[in-house]
């Protein structure tokens, strides 16, 4: 039936309809997404900090006028200075600096780096296993669903501080030899990813338990598509929604965990300092009178946190079809 | 004419009981629903077989039983004389898998909302190797004319579409491996009336065109019959008749359906004479004794609340068996 | 000629959205006189529903009636306040919806439901109120009303469900029962069961029905007269023998060739070519004209008003004497045409 030419022809036509057929970008343009994002002040601006502050972190190399965590460049003299502004403050250290000599806005963009790295691996961990396992427990279902769901279960009743410790412990028995330096920052993306993948993984479930019962799964099912193919093409593309809201407010979580555990004393040491181990050294400083050094690294976690979890609201608003 | 598919003894039961702990504290028993209790039939090539029943009749679990989305707890399916239970190699069950295809009844839930539409056409191409690179496109493109699309539609996602159209597009898809055996799951109910015409007349063009087998699962007599070669009707998990359309309609003989019959709104208006109908379909799980259709039936007896009937010369009934459905007036629809 | 019990004229509504205004209704009047039941019947997107809802005052915004007047038995009721429009409904006019799952409270008694609506609209003492509740189920056809006024609705089969839900529609004495796709949930046996029920009930008090459904079948056993609706506007309006057996509009006409029967032999169905437009999309003139077998001129360009032709209403030119064409009607042989 068919011929050569016709064959050719047909293709033509189709790519010249997908060439026709809007782009991403025009489709995102017109989308109900866009629409909604800019018809909230709150979330606009929210929408501007958030960019603002992860821009300035990763380009904190270039924008800093010093390298805190360079001990060449720090020097002793240079400490406890108020910010610019205030009477006994030194032009050349804009908010202040802290009791090593550090450029406290230096520090700030740094240490802002710092926490938005191990923020984003640890929620990618977090992501990627609960995803997975959420996955695997909605379309297997039976035996591996119960055992997934109640895995997840005794892993909720762990609070993230206590699963730090256990693997700090665990770190440092193994790896005897290795500084705290060089561990930190494993131990704390392991902590992160193992105390929030719970969460990906219910959500995944449920959306996966309503798919698999879809009649396209069926089709492919029916074509002899094996299931982790299925899982991946079919499944997955169809239930990343509600994902995509977890992970903007586990973005914000995650950053508040690696601060706490950071004041903890557990987190990363003092000369890398994140925003956590920077409040944790100024919170020893605020009643003698030095409350710059905890002030200003605190203001900033606290604005992109609040940021961030208002990006999420308006996300998980509009990707709710009911609310459309 | 050859049979193409054979249906023998086929059964389903679901195990509906609450999880072991709850029962054991409620000291309640297991519960089991035979879904299908026990379904034989076959389908000549090139006809058009409809199942028919409304809602616990089990037509939908057959069909997913023949086509082998879920496994029979008994009894065989056999398409051009292989076993789709117990296929011994994964290359027979393969060849036997790419003429075997399903058109669903949702057309907003069988098409991926993220794929675009001559991705999902391509699916079963590529999954049986069937074309490669540009053949695919190709062929795609056919498939969407020969369903009264345009071939560059490909490029679109489902959402773009009517209701009617995404039948249309499953049907492509189901075309897309040449099979010879489709499986129609109620393909028209969510339609409107207008477009369930359209793809009615378009399933039955291409059943003449590629020499296409149906099995036709429908809960509406009126559609079964401009598409039916040969019915059978269901109710709760059991065939109670089986015969080819034009005598089904001339003259039903199982009580139930001269029931279903007259239950059928009359648009010609012709004030035809019906008997009432009475009852509502029992609870699946705990099924009436005997015939399960006795407490709706107006001859049943006491044969009929202790025996099931066997299906006997197309008709499983007892009165039909002794000769009492004389009493019965017909119900039959006059042309 | 006694007023009939709702007059609707000149009715719009609208739905404003980000892309533009949809004309769901788009300046429809017809009557339902009293006793009579009245079958609105179109395919989705005709805008029955949205009628429904806008006689019983439940458009929610973005939607809104955008012009026209809704009369019930000779009082305004679409510019009435909230409380004033919740007054109307239940009392005056009842509703019965598609799904009966949703229509009845799962967490409260069948009977509680019926009692609070009957105390909130009929001046009864609870006992009396149990009392109609009892006598009511009894009505619908629900076996041992006295035991199963206590049941909880997920107790209740399909079937009886929508005869409870109905029993609910008529407890305070209704004018005017509004019935959205009834029986479109239920099975083909349960179907004809509830089609006779309505009927009966409807007939034996004197209430009108408003009858909603894309089931042509369902309206040829149960109404009176029907009006077939396409794209947001009335194609014609009848008797229900005259619409059903020799349509006028080539809307009508399509749509009657269209549905299978279990008479006549099985041939080719009719079908009609393309779909109903989308809202958004409503062609200039007459809405069905790139669909229709019989299009002119004048389609494309004006929009047919309703033309009468005895106790039927049709909007169309081919039946305007101004459009200079002989009668549709005098030619021989009038067929529907078959789509390819």
């Amino acid at each position: 039936m068919t011929d050569q030419a016709d064959a050719v022809d047909v293709k033509a036509q189709v790519e010249a309809a997908r060439a026709r057929a809007p782009s991403w970008l025009a489709r995102f343009r017109d989308s109900d997404i866009l629409a909604s994002f800019l018809s909230s002040k709150v979330t606009m601006l929210s929408g501007f900090i958030t960019v603002v502050m992860i821009v300035g972190a990763l380009f904190a190399t270039w924008i800093a006028p010093t390298n805190p965590f360079d001990p060449a460049s720090v020097n002793l003299i240079d400490s406890l200075f108020p910010p610019r502004w205030i009477e006994g403050g030194d032009p050349r250290f804009l908010l202040g600096t802290d009791n090593q000599g550090r450029d406290l806005w230096s520090a700030i963009l740094y240490g802002m780096r710092v926490s938005l790295i191990i923020g984003i691996c640890g929620v990618i961990i977090a992501a990627t296993l609960g995803i997975g396992l959420g996955l695997l427990a909605g379309y297997a279902g039976g035996r591996i669903d119960a055992f997934i769901m109640r895995v997840a279960d005794i892993q909720l009743t762990f609070p993230a501080i206590l699963i730090a410790l256990v693997i700090d412990g665990v770190v440092r028995a193994l790896f005897k030899g290795l500084p705290r330096e060089q561990t930190a920052f494993g131990v704390l993306v392991i902590s992160i990813g193992l105390s929030f993948w719970v969460q990906y993984a219910r959500t995944v479930r449920g959306s996966t338990l309503v798919e698999k019962n879809k009649d396209y799964v069926q089709a492919a099912r029916l074509i002899g598509i094996p299931a982790p193919l299925i899982m991946l093409r079919h499944v997955l593309p169809n239930v990343i929604g509600p994902v995509l809201v977890i992970l903007t407010i586990n973005l914000a979580l995650a950053i508040i965990t690696e601060a706490t555990l950071s004041f903890l004393g557990l987190g990363l040491p003092p000369t890398q300092p994140s925003l956590g181990t920077l409040i944790r050294i100024g919170n020893d400083f605020l009643f003698s009178g030095e409350w710059w050094i905890v002030a200003f690294p605190g203001v900033t976690l606290a604005v992109f946190v609040l940021a961030v979890n208002l990006l999420g609201d308006w996300l998980r608003d509009a990707l709710n079809p009911k609310l459309r | 004419m050859s049979t193409l598919v054979e249906v023998r003894d086929l059964r389903r039961v679901f195990d509906v009981s609450k999880p072991w702990l709850e029962r054991t504290l409620a000291r309640e028993s297991r519960m089991l629903l035979k879904a299908v209790d026990g379904v034989s039939f076959s389908i000549q090539r090139g006809e058009t077989f409809a199942l028919v029943g409304e809602s616990g009749s089990g037509k939908s679990t057959v069909a997913r039983m023949v086509v082998g989305l879920l496994q029979p707890t008994a009894g065989e399916v056999m398409i051009d004389g292989v076993s789709m239970t117990a296929a011994a190699d994964a290359a027979a069950r393969r060849r036997l898998r790419r003429r075997i295809q399903m058109i669903f009844q949702d057309p907003y839930a069988s098409l991926d909302p993220r794929w675009r539409v001559g991705r999902i056409i391509a699916e079963p191409i590529r999954a049986f190797g069937l074309a490669r690179g540009d053949a695919v496109t190709a062929r795609t493109g056919e498939l969407l004319r020969l369903v009264g699309l345009d071939p560059a539609d490909a490029a679109k996602f489902p959402h773009e579409f009517s209701g009617g159209q995404r039948q249309r597009i499953a049907i492509a898809r189901a075309l897309a491996a040449e099979s010879d055996f489709i499986v129609c799951d109620e393909p028209t109910s969510a339609l409107d009336v207008s477009v369930q015409a359209q793809i009615l007349n378009l399933m039955r063009d291409l059943q003449d065109r590629l020499g296409l087998t149906y099995l036709f699962i429908s809960h509406n007599l009126a559609v079964v019959r401009h598409m039916a070669t040969t019915i059978g009707v269901m109710y709760l998990g059991r065939v109670v008749e089986v015969a080819p359309a034009r005598q089904l309609f001339a003259a039903p003989r199982h009580p139930y359906t001269r029931m279903l019959l007259d239950a059928v709104p009359d648009l010609a208006l012709s004030g035809r004479p019906r008997t009432p109908v009475q009852g509502e379909i029992p609870n699946p799980i705990s099924p009436p004794t005997g015939c399960t259709f006795h407490p709706r039936c107006g001859l049943a007896n006491d044969r009929c609340r202790r025996e099931n009937p066997v299906l006997r010369d197309g008709v499983a009934c007892h009165a039909v068996e002794e000769g009492r459905d004389m009493a019965m007036p017909a119900a039959a629809v006059t042309a | 000629m006694t007023e009939p019990i709702l007059s609707v004229r000149g009715l719009s509504v609208e739905f404003v959205t980000r892309r533009g205004t949809l004309r769901a209704l788009d300046n429809i009047s017809f009557d339902i006189a009293r006793g009579e039941v009245l079958g609105v019947v179109g395919e989705s997107g005709a805008g029955k529903s949205v009628t429904g809802s806008a006689v019983i005052g439940l458009i929610e915004p973005p939607g809104r009636i955008a012009g026209g007047e809704i009369r019930l038995a000779g009082q305004r009721i679409d510019n009435l306040g909230r409380d004033a429009m919740r007054h109307v409904r239940g009392k005056r006019i009842g509703m019965v919806f598609q799904d009966p799952l949703t229509s009845l409270n799962p967490l409260y008694r069948v009977g509680d439901q019926l009692v609070e609506t009957i105390l909130a609209h009929l001046p009864l003492s609870p006992s009396a109120a149990r009392k109609r509740a009892i006598d009511l189920l009894a009505e619908v056809g629900i076996p041992a009303p006295d035991r199963r006024i206590d049941g909880y609705p997920h107790e209740f089969s399909g079937g009886m469900r929508q005869r409870v839900v109905l029993a609910l529609a008529l407890c305070a004495e209704p004018e005017l029962v509004i019935a959205d796709e009834p029986t479109t949930a239920l099975d083909v046996s349960v179907q004809a069961q509830i089609i006779a029920l309505i009927r009966r009930l409807c007939r034996e008090r004197g209430t009108a029905v408003m009858l909603i459904t894309h089931d042509m079948g369902v309206i040829a056993e149960t109404a009176d007269r029907v009006a077939v609706m396409y794209a947001g506007r009335i194609a014609e309006i009848g008797p229900v023998r005259d619409v059903v057996q020799d349509p006028l509009h080539p809307y009508a006409v399509g749509l009657m060739g269209s549905i299978p029967t279990l008479a006549g032999e099985a041939e080719r169905l009719v079908q009609i070519p393309g779909s109903m437009p989308r809202l958004t999309a409503i062609p200039a003139g007459c809405a069905f004209n790139p669909r229709c077998p019989r299009v002119f001129s004048r389609c494309h360009v004006e929009r047919p008003e309703p033309i009468a032709r005895g106790a039927h209403q049709v909007a169309c030119f081919l039946y305007d004497p101004a459009s200079g064409l002989p009668d549709p009607r005098q030619r021989a042989g009038v067929s529907p045409e078959v789509g390819a």
